[in-house]
């Protein structure tokens, strides 16, 4: 039969080889889907990389999704490294949004003064500040009342992504929007640049800073060595007088603010109005892609523009192939099942023990007449 | 290399064991027989590889070369499965226990029989009988973390056999007993080994060692120095023998004038972690320049007396004062910023964060500060720096700096964290079981650093359930019992039967005639 064993020892690729092991495993897996649902699975691969890859525009797509990805990716890794699990990407990204917009829309007619370059700026502090605050209620309720994050995140999102959806479909409503369920187009001023021909956006500027500034902090400051210490150890933390709640607060401070900033970037550089199709479920994404990541920032970045690539890949064989998009759902779904599934494999071996290498009965069989 | 299946003596032999990790080699070249029914004692300095060695011999790591050979025929183990089902069981220094299962539970956990109903009756029976044959005694239904380490090891025992081990292989079992398990246990081994199982038994503790064991092997580096039989040799030549040099057993204690108190306990009452008072009322002092022992069998409140004085624990009761200072319930960094060092009992769960480098962890408390610190930055090349000088200061066994805390031996962890304790030059030292697991060379530099500290006018706290020790190094000792102090005495004319009792519970002879001349002026 089958038995799991522990590894007390791992060899020195094992990591490599489990990485490259699992994602061949799970194309492998939904090659056999691909082909129950009538399709070639080869085919299907090379047109979902081409559609993801294969040019300018298409390559530029996929940056386009990366970016919101790489924001809320890295803001959920720093709470990652210090056991917080933040799950509330999507709502943060959500405020995030909301307060962007809610500068774009009404500062510019309630100050008519206002230098028009200083609008982008304040909806950059409006989003991070937004999304900032939305994280900082779970951090708060952790922090001093123990109350568990995983479901305070989780629950909020709820509220936040429904509170902008109630502001597009009610008070924000365009007027002169055909029932279209969005908010009026920003002024020009608040829509941040774009390089030239393509829809990526000034947001991947944050991510990329975001990410220096956070690589920065872990490996260099003495506040990202404390995050680092409380993830390793926290009773070690408590014992070095490093202070868990304030720790606690200022992660969240920059995870929920990062998620925020990625809301900002997405109604700024892509909608330009706070509409339908902000909150796509970037927020639950970005937990793979931390976590595919293994919680680095540069591994973020990487993993954020391959799980983009399966997005734009998935949309893509949709109008090639005629399949439905879900299949790149499945890809992603099994990528990280497989992939989980080799971080077990490095700490345990399967083996098959057959019936006759058992060890015998407890030995006792001489003081015990057996039953 | 000729060895002829039949005559082979050895229960289990290594031939040729070599292992080697990044940076390190472990083992190299080790041959050792176990003979059937021996007490085969490992003896080596911290980081000699000891544990390596063992953990081949029971399927947790594999030889890089060499061969084990049982009834003269090699045999493979690829996991600690194998090893048990040819009857080598290991009982590790960290126990490997689940804490909120049963007793039974632990000790069937992971077997192939009974593969889909639990038989928990049976297998309670099997125990009882086990604990009875072996005089190991726990209740089958008790959950670990009910159980006193001493208990907990017996579990692990009794796992072992009831897997058949007839090759019992033991960790430093010794340095988590009181004085009272180690002789408990020793009877046990000798039951065992009377029966045909042979143990091999690792310790750092020479007069043990001499007393158990039939033969001994010292290795040195990761290479056998010699293998003796115990009844022919002495400690002072086993000491020899392990560190290459004459090991001074006592250290020179100066006499010097204690100075103004620096911690005082007054009064000081606070529950354990099952919310039951674990000090009852302790009040001490503490000098400068002087060193204060605490002796007492584990569980009696020396843990959480010293969890109270530096800020992990809070107290329902009483006063903390540090440097004559208030410091009752302040937060850990408060008090670390006064200059208290803690040498905390728990090494890998607390003093060490395992999976971050030597470097980071010696900075564990300096790292807010200059120059290891500059404004919000930490300063690489100093930290790298300052853990290189300790490295090499205290002797500590590692591939560089930046290896991994949990991948060092038991001996270089403790080291690790006494180098960055005393190395920040404490005020006030509390101290907890200082030198277990350090082998004799290194406890005797403990010792004088700890004296080098005291000179310099630290007050040290010393809980230790080594009376030896405490005697050699304390000023005063102070013996606690069920959360009290029972009395103080002077190290110089204590008498160990004086301690004994009080460890016991009685009230030291001071007190009580002290009490006898107050009732006697009520009166
Ligand atoms: N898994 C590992 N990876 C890397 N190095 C290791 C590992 N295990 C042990 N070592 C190193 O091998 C050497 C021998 O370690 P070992 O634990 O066998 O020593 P020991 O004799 O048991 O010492 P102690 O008395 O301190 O427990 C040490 O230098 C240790 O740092
Ligand atoms: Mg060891």
């Amino acid at each position: 039969m089958f038995k799991l064993e522990r590894r007390y020892e791992r060899s020195r690729y094992a990591g490599l080889l489990v990485t490259t092991g699992s994602l061949l495993a799970a194309l492998l897996f939904c090659a056999v889907i691909l082909a129950l649902a009538g399709a070639n699975p080869w085919q299907t691969y090379v047109a979902m990389v081409k559609g993801a890859f294969g040019g300018k525009y298409e390559f530029s797509e996929t940056i386009v999704k990366a970016i919101p990805l790489m924001l809320c990716g890295l803001g959920v890794s720093v709470a990652f490294r210090m056991l917080f699990w933040n799950i509330g990407a999507e709502g943060q990204l959500a405020m995030g949004g909301f307060a962007a917009s809610g500068v774009a829309l009404f500062v510019p007619q309630a100050f008519p003064n206002l230098p028009s370059w200083l609008l982008l700026p304040l909806m950059v502090v409006a989003g991070f500040v937004a999304g900032a605050l939305w994280g900082m209620i779970p951090a708060l309720l952790k922090a001093y009342l123990k109350v568990n994050e995983i479901i305070v995140t989780l629950m909020m999102n709820y509220i936040a992504v429904l509170w902008v959806e109630y502001l597009f479909y009610g008070p924000w409503k365009d007027p002169k929007g055909y029932g279209f369920p969005g908010s009026a187009l920003f002024t020009q001023a608040a829509w941040l640049p774009r390089w030239e021909g393509t829809r990526v956006h000034g947001g991947l500027i944050f991510a990329i800073v975001a990410a220096i500034a956070i690589w920065l902090i872990l490996a260099r400051t003495k506040w990202g060595y404390e995050i680092r210490v409380i993830g390793e150890n926290p009773t070690a933390a408590r014992y070095a007088g490093i202070s868990l709640a304030r720790n606690i607060l200022l992660v969240m401070l920059i995870s929920g603010g990062l998620a925020g900033l990625a809301g900002m970037a997405e109604v700024a550089g892509i909608s330009h109005r706070l509409q339908k199709g902000l909150t796509v479920g970037y927020g639950f994404t970005a937990i793979i892609v931390a976590w595919l990541g293994k919680l680095n920032p540069g591994g973020v970045l990487v993993v954020a523009v391959l799980m983009a690539g399966l997005l734009v890949g998935g949309d893509q064989i949709q109008i090639t192939m005629g399949l439905p998009a879900s299949v790149a759902s499945i890809l992603q779904g099994s990528i990280l099942f497989f992939m989980l599934g080799g971080a077990f494999l490095t700490d345990f071996r399967v083996r098959w023990v057959s019936r006759a290498r058992l060890p015998a009965a407890p030995s006792l069989a001489k003081a015990t007449p057996e039953e | 290399m000729s060895i002829e299946p039949s005559h082979d003596q050895a229960a289990v032999r290594l031939v040729g064991i070599t292992k080697r990790f990044p940076g390190v080699q472990a083992n190299d070249g080790i041959d050792l027989d176990v003979r059937p029914g021996e007490i085969h004692a490992l003896l080596g300095e911290n980081g000699a590889g000891k544990s390596t060695l063992m953990n081949i011999l029971s399927g947790f790591y594999q030889p890089d070369e060499g061969q084990i050979l049982m009834d003269g025929k090699p045999v493979t183990f690829r996991s600690p499965r194998d090893a048990i089902a040819q009857g080598i069981g290991m009982v590790h220094q960290h126990f490997m226990l689940v804490d909120m299962l049963t007793v039974a539970e632990n000790v069937t956990l992971g077997m192939e029989s009974p593969r889909f109903v639990l038989n928990l009756p049976a297998t309670e029976r099997k125990i009882a009988e086990l604990s009875q044959r072996y005089r190991l005694q726990v209740d089958p239904r008790a959950r670990i973390w009910q159980l006193s380490v001493g208990e907990q090891q017996r579990v692990e025992i009794i796992k072992m056999l009831y897997r058949g081990a007839k090759i019992l292989i033991l960790d430093e079992p010794t340095a988590v007993l009181t004085p009272g398990e180690v002789t408990d246990l020793f009877a046990v081994l000798r039951q065992m080994v009377a029966e045909g199982t042979s143990v091999v038994f690792i310790s750092h503790k020479l007069e043990e060692v001499l007393s158990i064991s039939d033969r001994i092997t010292v290795l040195r580096k990761g290479r056998v120095v010699a293998t003796v039989e115990a009844s022919a040799v002495t400690p002072v030549e086993l000491a020899r023998l392990m560190v290459g040099r004459e090991v001074l057993f006592r250290a020179e204690k100066q006499a010097l004038p204690p100075g103004e108190p620096l911690l005082q306990v007054v009064g000081l009452k606070a529950a354990n972690d099952k919310g039951l008072l674990a000090l009852n009322g302790v009040s001490l002092a503490v000098r400068e320049r002087e060193i204060l022992g605490i002796a007492g069998v584990a569980g009696n409140g020396q843990k959480e007396l010293a969890e109270v004085i530096t800020g992990l624990r809070p107290s329902k009761e009483g006063q903390v004062m540090i440097c004559s200072k208030d410091m009752t319930n302040c937060s850990p960094r408060q008090i670390i910023d006064r200059g208290v060092s803690h040498v905390p009992e728990d090494r890998l769960g607390m003093g060490l964060v395992p999976n971050l480098a030597i470097s980071d962890n010696v900075v564990l408390k300096k790292y807010r500060r200059s120059p290891i610190a500059r404004g919000p930055f930490l300063d690489r090349s100093s930290i790298d720096q300052f853990a290189d000088g300790l490295i090499a200061l205290y002797d500590i066994a590692a591939p560089g700096h930046s290896t991994a805390a949990k991948l060092l031996s038991g001996g270089n962890l403790q080291k690790t964290i006494l180098a960055r304790e005393i190395s920040a030059e404490p005020k006030v030292l509390v101290a907890v079981h200082p030198t277990r697991g350090l082998d004799v060379g290194a406890t005797e530099a403990v010792h004088r650093m700890l004296l080098e500290q005291r000179a310099h006018g630290a007050a040290i706290l010393m809980l230790s359930e080594d009376l030896d020790e405490l005697l050699a190094l304390s000023d005063r000792i102070a013996v606690m019992h069920g959360g009290r102090v029972m009395g103080i005495v002077d190290a110089e004319n204590a008498s160990l039967d004086e301690i004994g009792l009080m460890m016991a519970g009685s009230l030291s002879q001071t007190a009580v005639e002290a009490g006898a001349a107050l009732t006697e002026e009520r009166g």
